[in-house]
């Protein structure tokens, strides 16, 4: 049982990686006896990820998701990448029916803007929090009527630092990086990139009024997460919006 | 900023660690923060200092051990610690690498009293 909401998605074993083959448990061992002054009697090993009740509670709405059959996409960029703009086309064309939980500092404007073209959603707002997390996110999954869902998009809060630090419980992570945010976003925020199991360059009708090299920024994503995938969109361009489909289609096949 | 709540989860587990251990106080703690974890080790030093108060922590030095990046490449079969962000293999220069450590966020060791 769920402790915080009752549903029957049963508790998972602790994330605490314990696992004794792991090679970052074995690196961590080292740090630790490569330090003398840690052997004290009142020293106690510990060597637990920092976020492990989050990691946990991520374990669990994934769980949430699988037993509904449902796959989970987290999208995170900058603000005004594309997000939304990106959801809306999609309601539109989509041969899978989804639904949205959104995450914002502050308004439900985005959840709004989702509502209105007849696709459920649900608005978080964060406050203060730069990121959501997997509390928050599964407080907005049982909003969702996931029954009735083939994907859950999770908008995360325009930020390209703090949301990469989170896993909420998603299955996939697609990142998004706009041509007018400039030709240097991938190398100076790798940490986001590496999460990204799809990388979207959008804005691409705008290529023409900006010094944009998209050979080199697909390059810099490789060096960061080889074999990443990444496709070029426009909301101009409907059959961009249709290769991303195609790619959410493809992994739905292997979910 | 997060940061702060990245803090605040490291706090959690040492007051629980505390109790668990019926520890009246924590003097150090140890963690190990990978250079792709995300997290500015200044930003999360500030971060300990401002929220340690009125927390078992009060009183405690704050370690953080800096892990870089180590890959290990399946072409050549081994493991290599890289001092720049270039994920292909230093000794091939084969991109069929993962990361084996420099990702996480890792509370190692508390000393207590
Ligand atoms: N020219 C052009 N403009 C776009 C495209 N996609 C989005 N925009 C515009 O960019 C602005 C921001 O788009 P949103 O979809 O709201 O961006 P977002 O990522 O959801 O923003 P936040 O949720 O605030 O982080 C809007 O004015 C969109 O109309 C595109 O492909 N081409
Ligand atoms: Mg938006
Ligand atoms: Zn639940
Ligand atoms: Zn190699």
């Amino acid at each position: 049982m769920c402790k915080d909401c009752g549903c029957s998605i049963t508790e998972h074993h602790h994330h605490h990686d314990h696992d004794h083959h792991s090679h970052t448990h074995q690196a961590a061992h080292e740090t630790l006896h490569h330090n003398p002054q840690l052997n004290d009697s009142k020293t106690i090993e510990v060597i637990s990820k920092i976020l492990d009740k989050n990691d946990h509670e991520a374990a669990h709405n994934r769980a949430h998701f699988d037993a509904h059959g449902v796959l989970a996409i987290n999208l995170m960029s900058s603000p005004g990448s594309g997000k939304t703009t990106l959801l809306e086309q999609m309601a539109e064309r989509a041969p899978f029916r989804f639904g949205v939980i959104e995450g914002d500092l502050e308004t439900n404007r985005d959840a709004d803007r989702i509502r209105e073209r007849d696709i459920p959603a649900y608005q978080i707002t964060t406050g203060s929090a730069c990121h959501l997390d997997a509390f928050m996110v599964h407080k907005g999954l049982h909003e969702m009527p996931l029954d009735d869902l083939e994907v859950c998009f999770v908008e995360n809060v325009g930020n390209l630092v703090c949301p990469a630090s989170y896993d909420v419980g998603t299955h996939l992570n697609i990142v998004l990086v706009s041509v007018p945010e400039g030709g240097d976003k991938i190398e100076k925020y790798p940490v986001m990139f590496r999460q990204a199991d799809l990388v979207l360059i959008t804005k691409t009708d705008l290529l023409p009024y900006f010094d944009y090299d998209i050979e080199h920024e697909k390059e810099q994503a490789r060096r960061i997460k080889p074999g990443v995938d990444i496709l070029e969109v426009s909301s101009k361009d409907p059959e961009s919006i249709d290769r991303v489909i195609e790619w959410i289609e493809y992994k739905r096949k292997f979910q | 900023m997060h940061e702060y709540s990245i803090v605040q989860a490291l706090l959690d587990q040492c007051e629980e660690h505390a109790a668990a251990h019926d520890a009246k106080k924590i003097l150090k703690v140890v963690t190990k923060i990978g250079v792709l974890s995300g997290v500015e080790p200044d930003l999360l030093q500030t971060a300990f200092d401002t929220f340690k108060e009125g927390t078992i922590c009060e009183e405690a030095e704050f370690v953080i051990h800096l892990q870089k990046i180590v890959i290990y490449c399946r072409r050549c079969k081994k493991e290599s610690t890289l001092e720049e962000l270039n994920l292909a293999c230093p000794r091939c220069e084969s991109l069929e690498t993962s990361i084996v450590d420099g990702e996480e966020m890792y509370l190692m060791s508390l000393e207590m009293e």
